[in-house]
């Protein structure tokens, strides 16, 4: 069987990390700065960082609309924490008056997943923590959470795979995963095992 | 500080790579730098070319003022607090700021000791010319470094000075055999396990930003060229003729860093670069500021 070659978006934030656990699996990794990076893939991962930042650059860099069209017809796609909510189809900004959030969102966004997303929900940094939960399907997962944003509300075809204390912090929808936490960032490679097996699923099904 | 907390605090700095953290001293900054791109703001009262222009003691920025700015944007805000002021820095942890930069750029308040940083929550930056002041920081327990460059300059020569050292420091670290690090760590004047960290790892232990008289997109690129993970601007783009259009060239510039030629468009009709001075016409070296 052929390694999968897995694009890891790469315009801002933690994608690094993604990469090496990938590739430490035996994935062909490639970094997506521009739409010609989108040939050929067999998954693509929307790493953590500034949601903002990486909202803008989608748009400034022309990927938007190709990524956008892409993940709609089922490129299999795992985004974490910024990723997430770059995938969320609403999003909810608690605690700021912030103008680019209001203006920009949820049309920066590419909103191919049926949830709200609230941004910064546990606050500021030294809100941050690290717990362990069940993840329907994979088992038992350190989540590790930075400045992290969870899942208020989602649509009932959207399937919850993890809660933490009443908030939805993971989530699958068709062929997208999103995640409120950081599992490149734990020791354990559960997450992206199982991300690459629905690659592998999913490009031998087509 | 529990371990945990510091993990937690370097995937805080590994999130903000491959961004770019700007200066701002009002609100209204604060906005323009988000729009724009930045991926962090660090709120101080006067940019390093105004507290070199004004002189005399420059200190920790009122905390209402900071709190107007964490109140405008919704990503991370950092402050600075002077070297050694683990008071100022206790008030920053108070007021939920996401980083502490312990900074040159302000009026040292200890010319010994720097701030015993482990005993904090809250992450802590801090500024290094060589390989040796990155491990004695991360020692005392920083989540992320910097290069210091020479702040409120527009010249970026120390900043490309201290990020060639450190990366060299690194790679001859790597290319020592195990028993030569227990000289290589004294030499250095750090601990022999940062020492072996950095031997087997090729990298420090935690993210490695460019800062100090970044001006414009090609500044901007050439570090991270030269290996920083993201990079501070801080007099470059309120100092300049189009603050909101150089920002986001240079937050395209950081994300494109090796497209020469979308920099050369990103660096058309940019106005106006900060003037900067030259290190030679300059009396005050902050760079050398806690050591």
């Amino acid at each position: 069987m052929r390694n999968s070659k897995i694009g890891v978006l790469a315009l801002q934030g933690a994608f690094i990390e993604h990469e090496h656990m990938l590739t430490g699996l035996g994935a062909v990794c490639t970094e997506v700065r521009q739409p010609s990076d989108l040939q050929g893939l067999d998954g693509i991962v929307l790493p953590g960082g500034e949601s903002t930042v990486q909202g803008q650059l989608l748009h400034k860099s022309g990927l938007f609309a190709p990524l956008q069209k892409r993940i709609a017809d089922g490129l299999p796609t795992l985004g974490t924490c910024a990723g997430l909510i770059l995938l969320a189809q609403e999003i909810n900004n608690p605690d700021t008056d912030s103008e680019a959030q209001k203006r920009t969102a949820p049309s920066a966004h590419l909103g191919t997943l049926p949830v709200t997303v609230r941004r910064n929900a546990y606050g500021r940094q030294l809100s941050s923590f690290v717990t362990e939960q069940t993840v329907t399907g994979i088992g038992n997962c350190p989540m590790v959470f930075i400045r992290a944003p969870y899942i208020e509300r989602a649509e009932k075809n959207v399937k919850i795979l993890a809660e933490v204390d009443g908030n939805i912090v993971a989530v699958k929808y068709g062929n997208q995963i999103g995640l409120s936490f950081h599992p490149e960032l734990s020791e354990s490679t559960k997450i992206h095992e199982w991300f690459l097996s629905q690659c592998e699923y999913t490009a031998f099904s087509a | 500080m529990e371990q945990t907390q510091y993990e937690l605090n370097k995937g805080l700095a590994q999130m903000l790579k491959g961004g770019v953290i700007m200066d701002v001293t009002t609100p209204e900054q604060a906005k323009i730098a988000e729009e724009a791109g930045a991926c962090a703001v660090m709120a101080l009262e006067r940019i390093p070319a105004d507290i070199r222009a004004a002189g005399g003691v420059s200190r920790m920025s009122d905390p209402k003022m900071i709190k107007g700015i964490q109140n405008a944007v919704s990503i991370p805000v950092m402050a600075k607090c002077r070297i050694g002021h683990f008071v100022e820095a206790q008030i920053l942890q108070a007021i939920e700021i996401d980083y502490i930069d312990e900074s040159e750029v302000l009026s040292p308040a200890d010319d010994v000791y720097h701030i015993d940083k482990t005993a904090f929550k809250v992450p802590f930056v801090c500024g290094a010319r060589d390989l040796g002041e990155a491990l004695r920081r991360i020692n005392e327990g920083a989540a992320m470094i910097r290069t210091k460059g020479e702040p409120g300059t527009g010249d970026v020569v120390q900043a490309v000075r201290h990020m060639r050292k450190m990366n060299a420091q690194i790679r001859q670290l790597g290319s020592m055999k195990k028993d030569e690090l227990f000289e290589a760590a004294k030499q250095l004047q750090v601990p022999y396990e940062l020492a072996l960290y950095v031997h087997e790892n090729g990298k420090l232990p935690v993210v490695n930003f460019a800062a100090g008289g970044v001006a414009t997109p090609a500044d901007a690129a050439l570090m991270m060229q030269l290996g920083a993970e993201g990079v501070f601007v801080g007099s470059g783009i309120f100092k300049s003729g189009n603050p909101a259009k150089r920002a986001s060239a240079i937050v395209q510039a950081v994300t494109n860093y090796r497209e020469a030629a979308l920099i050369a468009k990103l660096s058309e009709d940019l106005g106006e670069a900060m003037v900067g001075i030259n290190p030679e016409e300059i009396r005050l070296i902050m760079e050398e500021r806690g050591q």
